[in-house]
């Protein structure tokens, strides 16, 4: 038990990058890009975790309880929120890559043409 | 409190699994929404209620809107295509 | 490489991964045992140095203000790239607003999902504005409550239809917005710079703790990335809409709108 989140964490990154490898359209890819993100998200929440502790939050509570790590946190903060607007860029090269080729499949994309 | 932990995560591995094995874009886009939500209850069990909120705003709102527009282009293209070729 | 060799080299490679992973775990505590003194040391100085109580917040737009400066124009740059990807291209021409398939039937909007979006547009603004102001004394903040404030127009969108949004967001107050934003961040760390203070140091008086006007430039960083994520939001929601609804290609027949007629 003491070690699951950081298996949940590995399981999460494999088999988002499985979906990856193994995907045939280019928007199932993407969403398979946003699971390898979140394996991230697990393994810092573990680091950070106290058993017993609160939020770090302190408005209406002393100062000196015993709290969770802030400062992983507030990496995750900001990592959710680009992360949806980096999946935003990803999905207008989707759209392109299907206007230019014709065909959602990752297959068909073939050589650069120049 | 031990239980609860151990449960949230064995049952985002299994959703984020489920995830990844919908082939089908559409179908996804709903799990992937429902999977935000249960991310954002893992966040809210491990103490990090600000990450919560992130995770519950971006994940269920922004996400999946972008995505669903993303999917209504590439479909409106291709049965346009197939009602061309059907000419 | 075919498909086959493609997945045995990746079964191989996470395998190998694993392995790595395995002895790199023996390193990390276990669940629950957190050892670190950072967590511990920020905890305890950040009510009586900041006079701010949500302790994420001030490490976001304080003690690590530079990175989210950093991740901040991340979101720019995605949301510039985002637009100029989908801009309208030679070969495509704008047409009146068509929001269906052209192989289904659009439903009329009921009544009900007319009221609701229309009731519930102004409580989700002001909630909105509570979290982005209200981000130093509990769980919120500038991230939260910008994405929170550009829900505002989808549900709008959502309850109505394209042209209400059209007529309620505009695009050049957008981009104003979100690059004034991004710049102003920018140019209150060049501020402390004045001061004599290193680059994004907290300048301004830091007020009481428990009000909303604490932290000094925390609330004033919070409040400027709040504006900017909402603005880039929703260019990108006008971006993604016009491109499914408005762009064609030239030399496509248009599909005729086919409705419904209410019983």
């Amino acid at each position: 038990m003491t070690y699951l989140p950081y298996f949940v964490a590995a399981w999460l990154l494999i088999v988002g990058l499985y979906g990856i490898i193994t995907s045939r359209h280019l928007v199932h890819l993407i969403m398979c890009l946003v699971v390898v993100q979140t394996s991230t998200y697990v393994l810092l929440l573990a680091i950070g975790f106290r058993y017993g502790a609160i939020a770090p939050v302190f408005a209406d509570v002393p100062v000196g309880t015993p709290a969770v790590d802030s400062v992983v946190q507030a990496l995750m903060l900001t990592d959710i929120v680009v992360e949806a607007t980096v999946v935003a860029l990803l999905l207008a090269l989707a759209i392109k890559a299907h206007e230019r080729t014709g065909s959602a499949d990752p297959e068909n994309l073939g050589l650069m043409r120049g | 409190m031990i239980v609860l932990h151990a449960e949230i995560l064995i049952f985002v591995a299994v959703a984020g699994t489920a995830v990844v094995l919908t082939r089908n874009p559409l179908s996804q886009v709903i799990g992937l929404t429902f999977y935000g939500l249960l991310l954002a209850l893992m966040f809210f069990i491990f103490q990090a209620p600000d990450v919560a909120f992130s995770q519950i705003v971006v994940g269920a709102v922004a996400l999946p809107l972008m995505v669903l527009l993303a999917l209504a282009k590439i479909r409106n293209r291709e049965v346009k295509q197939r009602m061309h070729h059907e000419r | 490489m075919s498909f086959r060799w493609r997945k045995s080299l990746f079964v191989l490679s996470a395998a190998a991964f694993f392995a790595f992973y395995l002895w790199g775990l023996r390193g990390l505590p276990g669940l629950g045992h957190y050892p670190g003194p950072y967590g511990d040391i920020i905890n305890a100085v950040v009510v009586s140095e900041r006079h701010v109580t949500d302790a994420v917040t001030a490490v976001n737009f304080d003690y690590r203000g530079f990175d989210t400066l950093g991740e901040e124009f991340i979101l720019f740059a995605s949301v510039m790239g985002a637009m100029v990807l989908l801009r309208k291209s030679e070969d495509e021409e704008i047409d009146p607003p068509l929001d269906f398939a052209p192989d289904r039937v659009a439903p009329p909007m009921s009544d009900a999902v007319h009221l609701l979006g229309f009731l519930l547009a102004g409580p989700l603004l002001v909630f909105g504005l509570y979290t982005v102001t209200h981000g130093q004394l509990t769980p919120g903040g500038g991230f939260q409550g910008g994405v929170i404030l550009a829900s505002v127009p989808l549900m709008i969108y959502l309850s109505a239809d394209y042209e209400c949004f059209c007529r309620i967001t505009s695009h050049t107050l957008a981009e104003v917005a979100e690059a004034a934003a991004a710049g102003g961040f920018a140019l209150l760390g060049l501020i402390a710079l004045l001061f004599g203070l290193p680059y994004l140091q907290n300048f301004l008086p830091l007020g009481e703790t428990g009000n909303v006007a604490s932290g000094g430039s925390i609330a004033l960083i919070s409040f400027l990335t709040g504006v900017e994520v909402a603005a880039g939001f929703v260019l990108l929601m006008m971006v993604f809409f016009s491109e499914a609804f408005v762009l064609r290609a030239i030399g496509e027949d248009k599909p005729e709108k086919k409705q419904k007629t209410r019983p």
